[in-house]
């Protein structure tokens, strides 16, 4: 440790020599260089394999077919086409679309709300901070699960309580109909938005503690009310959270797979009415009886992907702060 | 040594946001008034009593129901609590699913995922910021253009890469490494630790090297104890996300016996077949769960702090 007391007393001296910006000798600085990539050597490899090849991968794959004996063949855009006439394609974008839609409503308003009252409350903060918090930790699975048991039409309990108050009972995820708010979605998103709203209350009120209190008192001296100062106070300065929040959020909500798959028991659904994208991918590669085919799971990727590019793009160009 | 001791203690104070209450949307005035008070004392209630019901409700059945006989969990009208106290579920349902297995499992999944990107991750990211190796700049920007592109997306590439590794023809299904390697390509790792070794001052790199130290000490002996704070961010982060990831796992380390699978599969698997009755489901899910909850009451403090200033993460 004492070296590096000593060093600091010493670079006063060193520096300026330094910073004569001699041009360098080749050889240490090849070795300089080697050196510094042999740190950065490992994260390159697994970059490498597993993120930038895949990527080209997927779309090379998204133009081939298999070949019977093994290999690849190049088969222009027939993949695509395919999977546009398969009606499952189109459905599942539409069930995808309707989650993202729905879990807006419900998944980005509801933290913000949370937020700003838990934000008001001088008492047990911590406690309603990790109460909110407490699920996001819980494996999906478990969490799901549970849910699944709630909403069993037999014997779950949001049925039982439904009957005790006498009101008619549902099906929850296994409700048929297809109707763009169907219940089956609802309960899907109701069971998301409980184990994932922790993380964006947790951010809000992060972005709302840094609020200056001056603005508030500034606005209640002009006569503003609590609805006003939350219109023109609130959301103006957390402004940047929530762009930023939406976008993730629909990022996220659009890869929607195991919220669908463990309630519905890896089905779908009735008539595939909680089908999402990433789930037909898996079904596309790795569930379709027989014939599974990557090809066409990764033309669908290609697809997604470029929604989800076209739609980032879109939203931070349209976002983008004014002059 | 004091130099080293105010540099982290700047570092610490740099990562906590100022926490002095500043007023808020209400002001005291207005809630020391009388009717202030009242409206403030219903609202914490109903606050208080519906956010137990919502957050806890759904974990108490968790817990609650796991204990009761095979008959009582799917009796209707549901009963509140277990008349009849079955213990031996959990006992049954541990070595039935082989809960232990599927939890050293994931332990050891999330471990060793943990180890190889703090050495990796953390490597590169003391590279790309003090370093600076030729074609640094555009390994980086590769490294974060991989943010745009969702996971999920790559599942089928990603697979049939892990399947049979180019170059070296390695087949990594069902060995730790599947989950292992793949997890050391996390951009975001990256950037948190690059723009947080971007704060350290050269000053104390350069004074290190006039003294002969290596790079690799420098790194150990400077960076890493001042970088206390990101890199628990980055522990909890890449913990937590190999214990609830479900796809990858489902895809990489399904059906073997024994048991290769995650808790998060696992459990999940083991409803799917049907076969299982429900309140030794519940009673797995319940298992399954305490770990994390313990995590998050040890941590607790610690993962809320990466919440909200380790960046955001959706």
């Amino acid at each position: 440790m004492a070296n590096v007391l000593t060093g600091v007393a010493r670079r006063a001296t060193a520096a300026p020599a330094a910073r004569g910006r001699r041009p360098r000798a080749l050889l240490p600085r090849a070795r300089r260089n080697a050196g510094a990539w042999a740190f950065l050597i490992g994260a390159v490899l697994c970059f490498s394999f597993f993120s930038w090849y895949p990527i080209v991968r997927e779309i090379i794959m998204s133009f081939q077919k298999p070949v019977y004996g093994g290999g690849f063949a190049w088969t222009g855009w027939t993949n695509y086409i395919r999977i546009f006439h398969d009606p499952t394609f189109w459905q599942a974008w539409r069930n995808t679309a309707e989650f993202t839609l729905l879990a807006l409503v419900i998944g980005f308003a509801v933290p913000f709300v949370v937020a700003i009252v838990l934000n008001e409350l001088r008492h047990a903060r911590g406690y309603l901070r990790a109460l909110v918090y407490l699920p996001v930790m819980l494996p999906p699975a478990s969490a799901l699960l549970l849910f699944a048991y709630f909403y069993n039409p037999q014997y779950g309990l949001f049925d039982d309580i439904l009957r005790i108050l006498h009101l008619p009972t549902s099906q929850w995820v296994l409700q048929p109909g297809t109707g763009f708010i169907s219940t089956a979605m609802v309960s899907v998103v109701i069971a998301s938005t409980w184990m994932n709203m922790g993380s964006a209350t947790l951010i809000y009120l992060a972005a709302l503690q840094n609020i200056p209190g001056e603005l508030y008192e500034a606005a209640e001296l002009e006569g503003a009310g609590i609805l006003r100062r939350i219109r023109h106070v609130t959301i103006p300065q957390t402004r940047l959270i929530l762009v930023m929040l939406l976008m993730l959020q629909v990022v996220a909500t659009t890869q929607m797979f195991i919220e669908s798959y463990v309630l519905t028991n890896g089905g779908g659904g009735v008539g595939d009415n909680v089908q999402s994208v990433v789930m037909l991918i898996y079904q596309y590669a790795f569930a379709m009886s027989g014939a599974s085919n990557y090809n066409s799971a990764s033309a669908l990727g290609v697809v997604l992907m470029l929604v989800l590019a076209v739609f980032s793009g879109g939203f931070l160009w349209i976002t983008r702060e004014r002059g | 040594m004091a130099s080293l001791a105010s540099a982290s203690a700047r570092a610490r104070m740099a990562g906590r946001r100022q926490t002095t209450t500043t007023r808020t949307l209400i002001s005291e005035v207005s809630l020391n008034r009388p009717r202030g008070k009242i409206i403030y004392r219903v609202v914490l209630t109903l606050v208080l009593v519906v956010f137990t019901l919502v957050f806890i409700g759904p974990m108490y059945f968790l817990f609650a129901d796991g204990l009761k006989s095979t008959q009582e969990t799917i009796a209707t009208p549901p009963t509140l609590y277990p008349h009849q106290l079955n213990p031996g579920n959990f006992v049954q349902s541990w070595n039935r699913l082989d809960v232990g297995l599927m939890l050293l499992n994931t332990v050891y999944y999330a471990v060793g995922a943990l180890v190889l990107q703090l050495v990796f991750d953390v490597a590169a990211a003391y590279s790309l910021s003090k370093l600076r190796p030729v074609l640094g700049n555009v390994v980086f920007f590769l490294m974060l253009a991989t943010l745009m592109i969702p996971v999920t997306v790559l599942v089928v590439p990603q697979f049939l890469t892990v399947d049979n590794l180019p170059v070296f023809h390695w087949n990594l299904i069902g060995s730790p490494a599947a989950i292992w390697l793949p997890s050391v390509a996390n951009a975001f790792n990256i950037f948190l630790l690059k723009r947080f070794f971007d704060s350290i001052p050269t000053d104390y790199i350069d004074a290190a090297s006039v003294d002969g130290a290596s790079r690799l000490m420098i790194l150990w002996r400077i960076v890493l104890p001042i970088s206390r704070p990101i890199i628990a961010v980055v522990s909890i982060f890449s913990l937590v996300a190999v214990w609830k990831d479900f796809l990858w796992p489902l895809l990489v380390e399904y059906g073997y016996t024994p048991t290769r699978e995650t808790l998060n599969v696992g459990i999940w698997q083991a409803s799917y077949g049907g076969g299982t009755p429900e309140n030794l489901i519940i009673a797995a899910s319940a298992m399954a769960a305490v770990p994390t909850i313990l995590f998050f009451l040890i941590f607790q403090r610690n993962i809320m702090a990466g919440l909200t200033s380790g960046g955001i993460r959706g």
